[in-house]
């Protein structure tokens, strides 16, 4: 038994896997595997199911790369990460790709440097309430007890939106989501406060839906979108253009049950130039031909990913407010593949 | 024939530094000295190649900056816009307040506990076993998370202690009252009542004033220290206090002596009592001390001071988890005590309460100290699971939220980890000492 | 002459009844319950605090539900069953999910393995816990490590059975060396010799080994590792591969070498005084900086590294317990019998001491088994945390509280209190050793 304190630096020694080359893409395609860094468990956005698969709207975004980058959806080991764990993970090579719902800050760009390569989901800090606190705007809770999670940036915004307005609140500090619903509901707080897309998740399971709003006042942009590391712009291209590919083929109509058939009948440039039956996008990115297809195959196109995952078919039924289409009054915009 | 005679000289030869002993642990001193630079610098080097590679610095001058977060729990003044340095230092007391209290309860608890183990009642001894297992095989974490959730599930709302006047008509009480009238426990936390003083004021205005958040403490007021404001009152309080202190030892060494030269010990009880309490009662009087009970207004409780049910569940989990072990060590340590020494002090005419003081405490204590040291700090450090119920001590303040907001990971580490030592190293100093002067002297 | 009838009884008249209060159950209340006012008052405070326990605790578990697809649906069933005000036990949750609390995402499909590991390591721990089985089955214990990861990690058997090989190498250099170059020296020379071995050698004969005879199973990954399979590999890995740290580390505090002792005391010292979620947060932190740049490894592994350093030193104050207990005579005897240093630690001093730290290793182990949970806040998978989070977020469970806890809490409980008790019945036996 004593002996196995060697097997320990034995297997240490065995693991010190990266040896790391210039270019993530490379070590990527080396390793075959792509880490991904993501959440412990977020309802919608990232949780292992009974199985011990990851599921969630991150998570098919992973997915998507992996498809794309290794040819195989199902080539993706991901990390799950905390609050204060996920940066460091990033800066160190631990994860290639960090998709935790992590706010696009300009301190987190400039001072962590890490690169937001995209924003795959616009969301900004919300409130809610229990109808009977008779509150309909976020200016009203002066005095209010507030619960949130902290090493976020949401607890920054708080602090500023409160000081704004010239109000005063007592934080109620809570680790996790669940947490924070709990709390909520047992009346530890007048108020709880997260991104909007998290609250409409929570409300969404409770009970007694009806008893409960969302304040109208958004107070921040949280423009939550995957990371990568600075200075390394080649990978970034590559998660960047296969989540726009995501959006595009949305645009364009393609999705998992057409894009065989949309492949090989298409007559529109575009298209073909997305799915690789024309031109030579793929070998710019260092990627092959089909690589949008197959990351395009894997869950679908962002719509669909959107309805599996977080929709309105979903129990979290969220709507696609910022998130639908530029065409459709959204934000999400892919540029153009030419 | 054959004689004895010294061994031969040797001269020094290189392979002596290995074979011989007497230069052998000299080799090995040198050899482990340069083996352990070496990692030393091998490490050094490593942090700097990386700090480059990944284009950081290693500077504090972060800690100066705005820290833009609040902390709900704070025992000095904080803003959101004090600087990360301070907002440490707010977790450091955090901490330590945590530590302080569960090692209080965790002491009274434990002596407690240990003590009915032993009690010739077979419910309560059985009780308190059960007691006793259950708490220590389980982890600590457990309890922390169930505490919390025990406190904000089980704990009524603010709006249970309202008595509405449609209530007073039918006769109804309020579904939640206050624990002795004066603290409220609700889900948000527990409201205690809190001291001010109104020296030379009316005591109404005093009153109505006092129910503000952020009024001033009154009487003597306060001295800012830059730091941290210092209450005069409670300076004041302290020197009377220990004033009583000296005055009352003075009494009983002249008891002693008395009981020495007469053989009769003078009853003093109660003039140390006196002494003891009724100058501090007049400076309270004095001062105009008013307790500001809290008070149901709005939504909320006002007045009083409000403790976090994070900090409630971290103290009482870490309390209740290391009474545990306490009482283990109260129990040993009362045992180890042979029976002899118990019989002998009966010859000898003590009474069962002198046996006790005089006799087995005493002999216990020596026993008991040193393991209770080590649950002390124990407590200590597992007051760092404050993450798991985000009560902001250091590690939340400090390692935590600056930590993730800043970035800065190589210096919030080596800091946090440096106070924690210091923490350790000073409590287990303290307590040594207090160890050598408990300790019997032996001959 | 008189007739004289001498009283002799000839009979024994039976004893009689006890009186009413002096017999059965009320002579045992009287004397175990009610000896004294103060003790009637705390028996029945006691009773009043069992019963208010059992009054809140056993209707919620005699609502309990097995059979149920998601939380709501737990408490429809609870509702319709018992009534609208009912409150239950929802463990339907843990009937779905009790894999995951077991084994983490360790596939599904491979479950045997851990099972044989966890069953071969109650076997290899047997002659360490229990010292009347024959000693040859030591052999089988020195083997588990290598063993076990092979069948935790899989891979090709190759691999740890040219890793023991280094072992070997490693024990055959220190054994031609030592005589020579006395102990330290020697294994120095040995680990050297080993580590050439493990650097040179290991990867292409395992390989070539491997090409040859493949043998091997399915890799698992180690973030595949979760809940009570994790708290296991790494509560055992690092007791055991503290317990040679630990003792160099006694020897080192107890040694005579100034430098030695002041390095160890303040290793000791350092890890001791600071709290382990601070380690945890090192090994996932700032390891990073402390290693050459772009390694990168397991965090699990990391966790492991750490864990065992700090359970080293926490080993190593209790051997130092286990040292000085013993008498200084058999120090002295060593050296009247001229053994030197080593010889007298191996032959003498350690035999004795390790046995006296018996009972303070399996402590530190259900301490340190205890401490496993703290893993989550680096986000490994630990059951009691680690996989709640992981069963929470999923929206069939969502807001479930009192269940895992109450579940992971009373596994926990099992496993220590049985530790514990082990723990006693050693300490009773080693007294009556000694006396």
């Amino acid at each position: 038994m004593k002996k196995s304190v060697f097997l320990g630096t034995l297997s240490a020694a065995a693991l010190l896997a990266g040896v790391a080359g210039a270019g993530t893409l490379e070590d990527v395609k080396a390793r075959g595997v792509l880490n991904c860094g993501s959440n412990v468990g977020l309802t919608g956005f990232g949780a292992p199911d009974a199985n011990g698969e990851y599921q969630g709207f991150d998570v098919a975004l992973c997915k998507a790369v992996a498809a794309a980058v290794l040819g195989d959806a199902s080539k993706v080991k991901f990390v799950p990460l905390t609050g204060e764990t996920r940066f460091t993970a990033l800066a160190s090579s631990e994860v290639d790709l960090l998709v935790r719902n992590s706010t696009w800050t300009f301190s987190r760009d400039v001072d962590l440097k890490f690169d937001v390569v995209a924003t795959n989901y616009y969301d900004g800090q919300g409130f809610m309430v229990k109808k009977d606190l008779g509150v309909s705007s976020a200016k009203e809770l002066d005095g209010a007890t507030v619960c949130i999670q902290t090493g976020t940036t949401t607890e920054l915004n708080l602090a500023d939106f409160f000081k704004a307005n010239n109000m005063t609140y007592t934080p109620v500090n809570v680790a996790d989501d669940s947490e924070g619903q709990r709390q909520y509901l047992a009346g530890a707080c007048d108020t709880y406060t997260t991104d909007a897309s998290g609250l409409a998740a929570s409300r969404a399971t409770m009970p007694d839906a009806d008893n409960h709003i969302i304040l109208p006042e958004i107070i921040s942009k949280e423009p939550l979108g995957p990371m990568v590391r600075h200075g390394d712009n080649v990978w970034g291209d590559v998660v960047r253009w296969t989540f726009f590919a995501l959006i595009a083929a949305e645009e364009y109509g393609v999705n998992k049950a057409n894009i065989e058939e949309v492949a090989t009948t298409t007559t529109n440039p575009e298209i073909k130039r997305l799915l690789g039956t024309e031109g030579d996008l793929g070998a710019m990115l260092g990627l092959d031909k089909d690589w949008a297809k197959r990351a395009i195959a894997v869950s679908g196109n962002y719509g669909e990913i959107f309805e599996a995952n977080i929709g309105s078919a979903t129990p979290i039924k969220l709507a696609r407010g910022l998130n639908a289409l530029w065409t459709q009054g959204g934000l999400q915009y892919a540029p153009p593949f030419r | 024939m054959t004689f004895v005679s010294d061994a031969p000289k040797e001269n020094f030869r290189l392979g002596m530094l290995i074979y011989d002993t007497r230069y052998r642990s000299l080799t090995i001193q040198v050899v482990v000295l340069v083996l352990f630079l070496l990692f030393l610098s091998w490490l050094v080097n490593n942090t700097i190649a990386n700090l480059e590679a990944k284009d950081r610095t290693f500077d504090f001058g972060f800690l100066l900056n705005r820290a833009g977060y609040d902390i709900n729990q704070r025992l000095v003044d904080y803003t959101n816009d004090s600087s990360h340095l301070r907002a440490g230092f707010i977790g450091l007391l955090n901490t330590l307040l945590a530590a302080l209290v569960g090692c209080t309860i965790a002491t009274v608890l434990g002596v407690f506990i240990g003590v009915l183990r032993l009690s010739k009642n077979w419910l309560v001894s059985r009780l308190m076993t059960v007691y006793v297992e259950v708490f220590r095989n389980v982890p600590v974490l457990l309890w922390i998370l169930l505490a919390a959730t025990i406190l904000s599930e089980t704990a009524p709302q603010p709006k249970d202690f309202r008595s509405t006047p449609e209530m007073e008509a039918a006769g109804e009480a309020p579904k939640a009252s206050m624990l002795f009238g004066i603290i409220a426990v609700t889900n948000r936390g527990t409201v205690i009542p809190e001291p001010k003083f109104c020296l030379g004021r009316e005591r109404e205005a005093c009153h109505t004033e006092s129910l503000q958040p952020g009024s001033p403490e009154g009487g003597l007021g306060v001295i800012d220290l830059g730091i941290f404001k210092v209450s005069l009152n409670l300076l004041a309080l302290l020197a009377v206090f220990g004033g009583s202190i000296f005055v009352n030892r003075r009494l009983v060494r002249q008891a002693n002596a008395t009981q020495e030269a007469t053989g009769e010990r003078p009853v003093i009880w109660w003039k140390s009592l006196a002494i003891l309490t009724v100058p501090s009662m007049i400076l309270l009087w004095v001062l105009g001390l008013h307790w500001v009970v809290p008070e149901l207004k709005g939504f909320n409780f006002v007045g009083g001071i409000n403790v976090a049910h994070s900090f409630t569940a971290l103290t009482l989990a870490l309390a209740l988890y290391t009474a545990a072990f306490i009482a283990e060590i109260v129990r040993a340590g009362i045992q180890a005590i042979s029976r002899g020494q118990s019989e002998a002090a009966a010859a000898l005419g003590l009474r069962p309460g002198r046996t006790m003081n005089l006799v087995i405490l005493p002999q216990a204590l020596r026993v008991i100290i040193p393991p209770l040291i080590s649950q002390y700090l124990n407590l200590t450090k597992n007051t760092s699971l404050a993450i798991a119920v985000s009560y902001m001590d250091l590690r939340g303040t400090l390692g935590g939220v600056t930590l993730n907001q800043t970035g800065k990971e190589l210096e919030c580490m080596l800091l946090m980890m440096g106070i924690y030592l210091t923490i350790s190293l000073i409590i287990s100093a303290l307590m040594n000492m207090f160890n050598r002067a408990v300790r019997l002297k032996e001959r | 002459m008189t007739n004289f009838t001498p009283f002799v009884r000839s009979e024994m008249i039976d004893p009689r009844e006890p009186p009413s209060g002096q017999q059965g159950l009320v002579r045992w209340a009287r004397e175990n319950l009610f000896s004294s006012p103060a003790n009637s008052v705390l028996t029945v405070l006691g009773g009043l605090a069992i019963l208010w326990l059992l009054m809140g605790i056993v209707p919620w578990l005699m609502h309990s539900v097995w059979n149920a697809a998601s939380l709501s649906e737990c408490n429809a069933i609870i509702a319709q069953t018992w009534g609208p005000d009912a409150t239950g036990a929802c463990w339907a949750m843990v009937r779905e999910r009790w894999h995951q609390y077991t084994y983490g995402f360790y596939p599904m499909d491979q479950y045997w393995r851990p099972n044989l590991a966890f069953v071969l390591m109650l076997v290899a721990l047997a002659p360490v816990l229990f010292l009347s089985l024959p000693r040859k089955m030591m052999l089988f214990s020195l083997s588990f490590p290598f063993i076990a990861y092979w069948l935790l990690w899989g891979g090709t058997i190759w691999a740890p059975i040219v890793v023991a090989l280094g072992f070997g190498v490693m024990a055959l250099v220190f054994r031609f060396a030592s005589p020579k170059l006395g102990v330290p020296v020697g294994a120095g020379v040995g680990l050297l010799a080993a580590a050439a071995w493990w650097l040179l050698v290991q990867t292409p004969l395992s390989t070539a080994l491997h090409s040859a005879i493949p043998l091997g199973l399915r890799e698992v990954d180690s973030d595949q590792f979760g809940g009570f399979l994790l708290s296991i590999v790494i509560g055992i890995t690092a007791i055991s591969a503290s317990l040679p740290l630990g003792i160099l580390l006694a020897l080192g505090r107890q040694s005579d070498m100034l430098l030695v002792k002041s390095l160890s005391v303040g290793f000791i010292e350092f890890i001791r005084g600071v709290p382990l979620i601070t380690l945890l947060f090192t090994a996932s932190l700032l390891l990073q900086y402390f290693l050459p740049p772009e390694t990168n490894f397991d965090i699990i592994l990391r966790v492991i590294i750490l864990v065992t350093l700090f359970a080293a030193a926490y080993i190593a104050e209790v051997i130092r317990g286990g040292l000085a207990a013993l008498p200084r005579g058999q120090y002295e005897a060593a050296d009247a019998l001229g053994l030197d240093y080593w010889q007298a630690q191996r032959l003498i001093i350690m035999p004795q001491a390790l046995k006296i730290s018996i009972p303070g290793i399996v402590s530190s182990f259900i301490g340190l088994f205890k401490d496993t949970t703290l893993v989550a806040f680096v986000g490994l998978m630990d059951p009691l945390k680690g996989i709640t989070a992981v069963v929470r977020a999923d929206i069939n469970w969502k807001g479930i509280y009192w269940e895992p806890y109450i579940f992971a809490g009373a596994i926990f409980f099992l496993i220590c209190f049985g530790m514990s008790r082990y723990s006693m019945w050693l300490e009773r036996k080693l007294k009556t050793d000694h006396r």
